[in-house]
């Protein structure tokens, strides 16, 4: 018997015996048989704990990027995750439990995502927050969907300086609406300019800050969007020190989580954050946490405004997400709470420094030249006539960064990226710049 | 009990017919079986409706109710009292948790709806 | 219960972060004024001994599978191996990154490529797409590809509905709607069944597909489900199975062997990974051939001893996931499907099915069962009948005084006061027992003391909540004085 069934031969006995049945094939008597006779098993043997062990380690140890000094973001980014986070989520009352269904023996939950809510609000400045999306990607493309249900409309504006993953991921959710994606450009500051706004517009997406790192000005585009809805997909790291989108009227705010203590896990999971304006709760996708009290008045929590949700309002409900990415946003969560506000500030700047440091050093060697102009904070496009060789270079010396075929997909011609977090160190920066160095002055 | 002076349909709206113009709300018995209200959504004032349209929207906490015009007509008038306090709906369905009054566009409809009678003996076989 | 905000004081710190060189305004001066945030997030500032003290309370107030028996229906809360956890936290899988190129990440790639070929084994179906992050994501992808291959039939926009029995989880019709079809809700016949003459009705050349749950959410094996996947496609329609019932005849009988054209996996339920009070899951696609070309890019190759990714597939759906889905998920379910192998995945659907009729069996003579047959992995009990004024969530609440999570309740809709019981293979047979006298005293106390169910729970760490209070008068974020 496999080592999670702890049913003996004579419990098999006593509850086939109880059922009136002869035995366990008898059991499923009524599928039908032609199915039974066609199964084919896998051909595989069980195995033991030790073998299973060996064998996925050998699998992890198989890739060699791991290995890579990562200067490379692109959206998921090597920030440093302190031991707090991985001890809380390895309280086995959290990550065993499922979603909260009966709030009584759930307020471990209920709490941590009312915490959860507050946060997201408090970095975002917006007014209320669900309890995590699948992604940042996919709680873009819910955005999307709930500004249509609000506000109609078909064009979904989006700047080519979406990360192209996400922007990919978008594409399938609008073609599937019928909307269709209007390309908006960026200037050679790297931020975007939006000239005029067609009629039938449902939303814009503003990247904060955008797939180059460069900071977009996000004043006065709620105005000149009128009712159409202005997106801003944030990095909630850079909210440290950026403005919250919520002060310049954004209707929802979305972002990719990742950065808030969670590994980079090859892409998965992730975290979507999705906060909006009271005012559109109840278009709202995802739970929500609600403060109450009980039947002697003690404070507790419940999940609030379920009949938006598909269990209760089935082919009208806000959105069909029901598992959702509850353990990342404990862990983002418990990062915030460790971190408070003075530690998330000095996180970003540290990257900032880092990483003005290191362009610094880049840009004076002949041949580099910033991509764009704009302000940036911890990501930057470095521009070079021979960006692919640069590239290889790096990796000659360890040091991965985001190549030029993933900015190619935003148009921009012989670049590379960078991303610094706190965790890179001043040997880490001396290898980048002298592994570059010999190439310098390549016109 | 199934108030004697206003009509029904088989959703469980009430309709108290008015001079020309219909009130309507929910009967006891299906406040009692979506719980506790709340939340309401009642349609515009100056709204056409045709009878049986979807026109307003009366939530529990785990449960989705959607009120259908008894009677094609105009939206005269909505109580906006029950979007403050949806609770009135529980507390008293047939007066103060009214939801919306319609100018009634034929009369002739007014003979499909049901007789109390005729509610009350749905409501017993479990309708 | 005090949040976080309630703890700590101002300046309070729980972690030693490196210091900056620069000044902190230089740093800041580098963005534009307008842009530069003027007032600090409200976020705790607390100690380290307090975070972690808050914590671990509140983990203390939630109840899991490793704190007991959690027999929640449509879920298969089983229990979760902790040699999968350690070995989804290798730091091989936790620090790589994704936008790495090929020949990084070739032990990642290796994961996902075995991990497919054993899912379209086991659903006995040719493609498959590891992208969706969970089951309802699942049924959205399964949905888009139905639209994209309509669409490259020129079928479009005449198919346009999707039949769904009224059986049916949730988010079937929300993923259907959310795809941009029209839901055609089929009614069940007395067996429980989907109805095969309503069934024909509504078959035609407008219907896109139809989705299934196997067996049905009330645990009942669809026993014309071969009739059923040829009517439909003999209309034209595709057949999207819901993979969350897997638990009932795993390592028995196989999807694809059935008619099936889609069927969502749900990893975290039939393959033993946490659910995380409420993700991440992962929702794996499996396809039959005619909808290979439509799977989301990128597709994992072999080549020789190699694994690539291949973008050229001019007729895919694209993406549904920014990157590769989620992988650490997938890591737990490799080892769990390695260590059970094909003996270890048949005991699982035995153990599971046997566990299930044998509680049916126990407590049908006192709980309604609605429909009493032979059930797979799950069986629906109705809470009516046991006494003046006592409902369903009366009994759930009480469940909980006795040391169990409750069940699935008020699910499926077509019964009335409905308990969904789903005990999953890995409870003893003891704590079976334990369950059903728990359950029979709480229909004797039903009778005899009808307050200890409407008053339940007595003993949890809150008393029965306040549920309409949180949506009249709304709070939903920490309210700060002055906000």
């Amino acid at each position: 018997m496999n080592p999670y069934i702890p049913h003996t031969r004579r419990d098999i006995e006593e509850m086939l015996s109880a059922v009136g049945l002869p035995d366990v094939e008898a059991l499923f008597s009524d599928i039908p048989e032609e199915v039974r006779r066609r199964f084919q098993p896998l051909g595989l043997p069980p195995r033991d704990e030790i073998w299973v062990h060996r064998y996925i380690t050998g699998l992890s140890q198989r890739s060699t990027g791991t290995k890579l000094i990562p200067f490379l973001g692109a959206g998921l980014y090597d920030h440093y995750v302190p031991p707090v986070v991985g001890h809380v989520l390895s309280r086995s009352e959290f990550y065993t439990a499922y979603t909260p269904y009966q709030p009584e023996i759930s307020q471990g939950t209920l709490t941590w995502m009312f915490e959860y809510q507050t946060m997201v609000c408090e970095l975002t400045g917006m007014e209320v927050a669900n309890a995590s999306m699948y992604d940042g990607a996919t709680a873009l493309a819910e955005a999307v969907y709930m500004a249509r249900r609000t506000v109609g409309g078909k064009a979904v504006l989006v700047p080519k300086s979406l990360n192209p993953n996400v922007r990919e991921v978008l594409a399938t959710y609008v073609w599937a609406a019928g909307l269709e994606l209007v390309d908006v450009p960026y200037d050679e500051q790297g931020q975007l300019t939006l000239s005029e706004i067609p009629e039938d517009t449902c939303a814009l997406i503003v990247q904060e800050p955008n797939f180059f790192g460069v900071v977009e000005d996000l004043s006065s585009l709620k105005e000149r969007l009128g009712k159409a809805f202005l997106i801003v997909y944030v990095n909630p790291i850079a909210l440290g020190v950026l403005e919250p989108p919520g002060k310049f009227g954004a209707d929802v705010v979305v972002g990719e989580g990742q950065v808030l203590g969670l590994p980079l896990s090859f892409g998965g999971p992730l975290l979507g954050i999705f906060a909006t304006k009271m005012e559109y709760l109840r278009r709202m996708p995802g739970r929500v946490s609600g403060r109450t009290v009980d039947a002697e008045g003690k404070e507790g929590y419940v999940m609030a405004f379920q009949t938006r949700e598909q269990h209760i309002r089935r082919e009208e409900a806000t959105s069909n997400i029901c598992t959702n990415s509850a353990l990342c946003a404990l862990a983002a969560t418990v990062y915030l709470a460790a971190l408070g506000p003075e530690g998330l500030k000095r996180i970003a700047l540290l990257s900032m420094e880092r990483a003005h440091d290191l362009a610094e050093r880049i840009f004076s060697l002949p041949g580099f030249r910033p991509a764009f102009s704009g302000p940036f904070l911890y990501e930057f496009a470095v521009s070079f006539s021979e960006a692919e060789r640069a590239v290889r270079k790096l990796r000659e010396a360890g040091i991965a960064v985001a190549g030029p075929a993933l900015l190619e997909k935003c148009g921009v011609k012989n670049a590379f990226l960078v991303a610094v977090t706190e965790k890179r160190t001043p040997e880490e920066l001396d290898l980048f710049v002298r592994s570059l160095s010999s190439l310098a002055g390549k016109e | 009990m199934v108030p004697k002076d206003l009509r029904y349909t088989k959703d469980h709206e009430w309709v108290r017919l008015e001079d020309g113009r219909a009130r309507v709300g929910i009967t006891d018995h299906a406040q009692k079986s979506l719980g506790d209200i709340v939340y309401v959504e009642l349609p515009p004032v100056g709204k056409e409706v045709k009878k049986g349209e979807r026109t307003a929207t009366v939530e529990s906490v785990k449960a989705v109710g959607e009120v259908f015009a008894p009677l094609s007509g105009k939206v005269v008038e909505v109580n906006e009292t029950v979007t403050k306090s949806p609770d009135l709906i529980n507390k008293d369905p047939y007066g103060q948790g009214w939801l919306f009054v319609l100018a009634v566009a034929d009369a002739k409809e007014v003979e499909t709806l049901l007789t109390p009678e005729a509610y009350e003996e749905l409501v017993k076989g479990g309708g | 219960m005090p949040t976080i905000y309630a703890r700590g004081q101002k300046g309070r710190k729980a972690l030693a972060l490196p210091n900056l060189s620069r000044k902190e305004e230089e740093l800041l001066q580098k963005i534009p004024e307008g842009m530069r945030r003027k007032e600090s997030p409200r976020l705790p500032e607390v100690s380290q001994p307090e975070l972690i003290r808050h914590y671990t309370h509140l983990s203390c107030l939630n109840y899991g599978v490793d704190t007991g028996f959690y027999p929640l229906g449509s879920c298969t809360m089983k229990y979760n191996p902790k040699l999968h956890e350690d070995l989804a936290w290798l730091p091989g899988f936790t620090g790589l990154h994704p936008l790495l190129s090929e020949e990084e990440i070739q032990g990642a790639l290796a994961v996902l490529w075995e991990l497919s070929e054993y899912l379209k084994g086991i659903a006995g179906m040719p493609g498959i797409t590891l992208q969706p992050a969970a089951g309802a994501h699942g049924e959205l992808t399964g949905m888009f590809l139905i639209k994209r291959y309509f669409e490259d039939r020129g079928e479009l926009p005449r198919r346009e509905k999707i039949l769904l029995p009224d059986s049916a989880h949730g988010t079937n019709p929300a993923s259907a709607a959310m795809a941009g079809f029209r839901v055609v809700s089929i009614p069940s016949d007395r067996r429980g069944m989907v109805d095969l003459d309503a069934l024909k009705r509504n078959l035609d050349e407008t219907v896109a597909g139809i989705m299934l749950t196997v067996p049905n959410t009330l645990g009942i094996f669809e026993e014309d489900i071969l009739e059923i996947t040829k009517l439909v496609h003999e209309a034209g329609g595709l057949c999207y199975f819901d993979g969350a019932n897997l638990n009932a005849f795993l390592g028995r009988a196989r999807p694809g062997d059935m008619g099936a054209d889609i069927f969502h996996f749900n990893l975290h339920k039939t393959f033993s990974t946490p659910h995380g009070g409420g993700g991440p899951g992962a929702g794996p696609l499996a396809v039959s051939e005619p909808l290979v070309p439509y799977l989301p890019v990128p597709e994992i190759v072999k080549d020789g001893e190699k694994f690539r990714l291949n973008y050229d597939k001019p007729k895919s759906i694209g993406r549904v996931h920014p990157y590769f889905g989620n992988f650490l998920v997938m890591v737990k379910a490799l080892a769990y499907i390695l260590t059970l192998g094909d003996e270890g995945m048949r005991e699982v659907s035995a153990a599971a099915v046997l566990a299930a009729n044998y509680l049916r069996v126990r407590l049908k003579g006192t709980y309604k069962l609605p429909y009493d047959r032979l059930c797979k992995h799950e069986f629906v009990l109705s809470g009516e009948g046991l006494g003046e004024g006592i409902r369903t969530l009366d009994i759930a609440k009480r469940l909980i005084d006795y040391g169990f999570h409750p069940p699935t309740i008020y699910f499926p809709l077509i019964v009335r006061e409905a308990l969904m019981i789903e005990p999953t293979e890995t409870e003893p047979k003891e704590v079976l027992d334990t369950f059903c006298e728990a359950m029979l005293k709480i229909a004797e106390e039903a009778r005899t003391n009808p307050a200890l169910l409407k008053e339940a729970p007595h003993n949890a760490p809150v008393r029965r909540l306040d549920e309409a209070r949180a949506v009249r008068q709304p709070i939903l974020r920490e309210p700060f004085p002055g906000n």
